[in-house]
């Protein structure tokens, strides 16, 4: 029981983070129907944003509240990235095959990878630390800094999920994931709402970075393969949910997480990785728009 | 001065030449018809007003203003809407919040919620489905959905694109009943339509477009009189 307990805590906890890179990707498709490549990068680069902005303001052992300023930083940083990387990258391409848009993307994601390199260098990097502390929850031993990033994971996919189904800019952006061309009939500015997708899909990739941070310590060089493998695993979240819909890109995060620890710990550590692409295969073969994929009536 | 003056557009697809030279004036008040068969450039020529495709020649002048090189958001808060063939309802959203689109340039909550209840009240079906998810109306009811969404913006001049599209013919009695009700509370309506019977009947001005050019252009009445547009149109041949 207590091992079932931790496992499922560990899942919870990396499948939150998983949520929320996964809800970038999603976001990014629901609108104009490509895959950002990108997008791990700009995850990358969040825990790296935050790893400088503590260094420079001398947070390296943060209270809860310049936590939240680092998160606020890391989060602006990675907005401004992801809306250079709309309007220098993708903007140009917006009538051009999705082909085109796609090979950019891969470009995009070289190319900061390099970049992160080139400035912060090979060497593994330490990470700000909150807390050491562990609470008792069950008969088991649970790292506070876990619920912390469980917490603030949490509240910003609530706050998300706010904004696009209760706020007026909400509904704009379901109009232009819907059809750019009526969207902007109903008066929807379809740039501006591109530009804001973009802008928010990269600013919770940023608070993934400092959550991945903050959760595991130090943190490996931009182009390291694990932030690949963490991005790619997001992104099969995402299309295990239902790519373009952003509850399903939470589910997806989430079940993939605890999935993952599960077999980690009943099967063996080996399988960790595999478990996200044999759910992979097994949604595209049995429910290929995914759990909660978009199930649009259509009336002729 | 016409409320919508357009003068002389040229647009392209590619290497398509979809409209040579059209010329349409609409003033204010009126409501204005533009027939012809299917791909004669009737649509494309509501597109070019509302911003969708960019003419390559031309002026298009709205009160007083030029509209060329706006985007469509913008041409909506100049104060006009358009109600696009194939009636472009949003069919996962609720009928609700396809009106509330409608409305997505103006801010004055109290006059939103107003329109939205007089609509509602105009088109008892949509109040009785406002929860329902659009794509489950049909096509009537899509039709009346797409003209109350567009009413929303309070359009100076409302762009119809074939309301009477794939519609019964009792409903497309209904539909054309409401366009001159809404014309009778001063919104001015440019009109396009295969059903040219219908539209001349309602209309004060009517225009023939054919193979992307301006054909006739008279007095509603006159135009449906006319041999040439019966034979053509009408479907009333010797």
């Amino acid at each position: 029981m207590a091992d079932f307990l931790t496992f499922l805590f560990k899942g919870i906890s990396v499948g939150s983070l998983y949520a929320l890179i996964a809800l970038g990707y999603t976001m990014v498709y629901g609108i104009l129907q490509f895959i950002n490549f990108a997008h791990s990068d700009v995850f990358a680069l969040g825990a790296f944003f935050s790893w400088r902005f503590a260094v420079a303001y001398h947070l390296m052992h943060p209270t809860p509240i310049q936590a939240a300023g680092l998160l606020l930083l890391s989060m602006a940083a990675c907005a401004l990235t992801g809306l250079l990387i709309e309007w220098l990258a993708y903007r140009p391409l917006r009538q051009a095959p999705r082909l085109n848009v796609l090979i950019t993307a891969i470009g995009v994601s070289l190319f900061l990878e390099n970049a992160g390199q080139l400035v912060w260098g090979k060497s593994v990097v330490q990470f700000p630390t909150m807390t050491e502390h562990s609470i008792v929850l069950g008969g088991v031993h649970i790292r506070l800094v876990e619920v912390v990033a469980v917490g603030a994971a949490f509240a910003l996919m609530l706050g998300l999920q706010w904004l696009v189904y209760r706020t007026k800019i909400g509904r704009g952006m379901r109009a232009v994931s819907v059809d750019h061309n009526i969207a902007g009939l109903m008066g929807v500015p379809v740039d501006q709402i591109i530009s804001l997708t973009f802008v928010i899909g990269s600013a919770l990739a940023g608070a993934g970075g400092l959550l991945v941070g903050l959760t595991y310590g130090q943190i490996k060089q931009p182009a390291d393969a694990s932030w690949i493998i963490y991005g790619l695993k997001a992104f099969v979240a995402a299309v295990i949910g239902g790519i373009g819909n952003l509850p399903g890109a939470m589910l997806g995060g989430l079940l993939l997480g605890i999935a993952e620890q599960f077999v980690a710990g009943y099967v063996s550590t080996t399988f960790r990785d595999a478990i996200a692409f044999a759910l992979l295969i097994v949604i595209l073969l049995v429910r290929p728009s995914g759990i909660l994929g978009k199930n649009v009536v259509e009336k002729v | 001065m016409a409320l919508l003056e357009v003068s002389g557009l040229d647009v392209h697809y590619g290497a398509i030449h979809a409209l040579r030279g059209v010329s349409i004036s609409v003033e204010k008040g009126q409501i204005v018809c533009l027939v012809g068969s299917n791909g004669a450039g009737k649509s494309t020529t509501l597109r070019a007003l509302s911003g969708l495709v960019k003419p390559t020649r031309g002026t298009i002048v709205f009160d007083g203003q030029s509209l060329v090189g706006l985007k469509p958001h913008q041409v909506v808060r100049r104060g006009i809407a358009h109600a696009p063939e194939g009636r472009g309802i949003f069919p996962n959203l609720s009928v609700r919040d396809n009106l509330e689109l409608g409305a997505y340039v103006r801010s004055d909550k109290a006059g939103i919620a107003a329109d939205l209840e007089r609509q509602l009240e105009r088109f008892p079906i949509l109040k009785e489905r406002a929860t329902q998810m659009a794509g489950t109306l049909s096509g009537g009811e899509q039709q009346m959905l797409a003209v109350a969404r567009a009413l929303m913006a309070r359009p100076r001049l409302l762009l119809l694109d074939e309301p009477s599209l794939g519609l019964a013919p009792q409903i497309v009695q209904s539909i054309f009943r409401i366009i001159q009700e809404i014309n009778g509370e001063g919104v001015t309506i440019l009109l396009v339509e295969q059903n040219a019977h219908m539209a001349l009947s309602i209309a004060q001005h009517g225009y023939v477009l054919e193979s992307g050019e301006i054909k006739m252009s008279d007095a509603a009445k006159t135009l449906a009189a006319s041999d040439e547009v019966r034979k053509a149109y009408l479907g009333i041949g010797e």
